[in-house]
């Protein structure tokens, strides 16, 4: 039971780095030719990502909504907020814009270090520095 | 064309990892939030697997494909290391990313979730552009 749920974590892992790596969401050159819209070479293909992502994901939800427990856990741990707040607004905002200048976002980015590329080691840890500063200094209910 | 089909199922198999995640193991699969928890030291065994799962995928492409996915940055590094600052505050701030809000969110019908992926959608296409046209 202890050593399950990192199992399954790993195995969830693996598939999900293994479709960054399939669907083009690990290569920013795709991802901005996606974002850029005025290159004059525009590359719809990464909306399929999502496409293909919602389309097992929703029956996935109705199949959970139907679950009194997850398998390996007592309750699922799915997020309780609902209000559409400042800080979900202007967060998402400087993501995004994050997003467009360099074309990684976190799963990516992670798994894009595999590559052993400097720039994305430098993402990342720039990234984790982010992370850090808004839980230590920018989190108004520090977790 | 011949890029539809593989976005399309690496989309699918990111949907399967999120549904197995939280059928199983009743978490999301939100990647910031997971990256989050494990600088926080907290649910640190499943993440820290998540994450070596994350990092082995382009390892398994390359054995049935036979080659490392394509990843070329384009960036420049002190725009990397902004853009990198960046995302790490704002998906903190804004609870979630690509796939936190983007894909299990949008499964949940959470409006929350849709307000965030058409902020970041929006915020990526103005600065993806931006910097297209005067990078």
């Amino acid at each position: 039971m202890n050593a399950a749920r990192p199992a399954v974590a790993l195995v969830a892992g693996a598939i999900f780095g293994f479709g960054l790596s399939l669907s083009g969401m690990v290569d920013p050159a795709r991802v901005l030719g996606f974002l850029d819209i005025a290159s004059g070479h525009w590359d719809p293909s990464l909306m399929f990502v999502l496409g293909g992502a919602v389309l097992v994901t929703v029956p996935g939800m109705m199949i959970q909504r139907g679950m009194v427990k997850p398998v390996l856990d007592r309750r699922f741990h799915l997020p309780e907020k609902t209000a559409i707040d400042a800080p979900l607004l202007f967060g998402s905002a400087l993501f995004g814009i994050g997003w467009g200048l360099a074309g990684f976002c976190p799963g990516p980015a992670i798994s894009a270090l595999a590559t052993g590329s400097l720039p994305v080691v430098l993402f990342v840890a720039a990234m984790a520095a982010g992370m850090i500063l808004h839980d230590r200094f920018l989190s108004a209910s520090p977790r | 064309m011949t890029a539809y089909l593989p976005s399309l199922f690496g989309g699918m198999l990111l949907g399967l990892s999120a549904v197995l995640l939280l059928l199983v193991n009743g978490r999301i699969a939100g990647i910031s939030g997971i990256l989050g928890n494990l600088l926080g030291a907290r649910n640190a065994a499943a993440g820290i697997a998540f994450v070596i799962g994350l990092l082995a995928g382009p390892f398994l492409y390359a054995a049935v494909l036979g080659d490392l996915p394509a990843m070329t940055v384009t960036a420049s590094w002190p725009a990397v290391l902004l853009a990198g600052l960046l995302v790490g505050i704002g998906t903190r701030m804004g609870s979630g990313c690509t796939s936190g809000h983007g894909i299990l969110g949008l499964a949940r019908f959470s409006k929350r979730s849709l307000a965030a992926t058409a902020t970041f959608l929006v915020a990526g296409i103005i600065s993806a552009t931006t910097m297209g046209v005067f990078g």
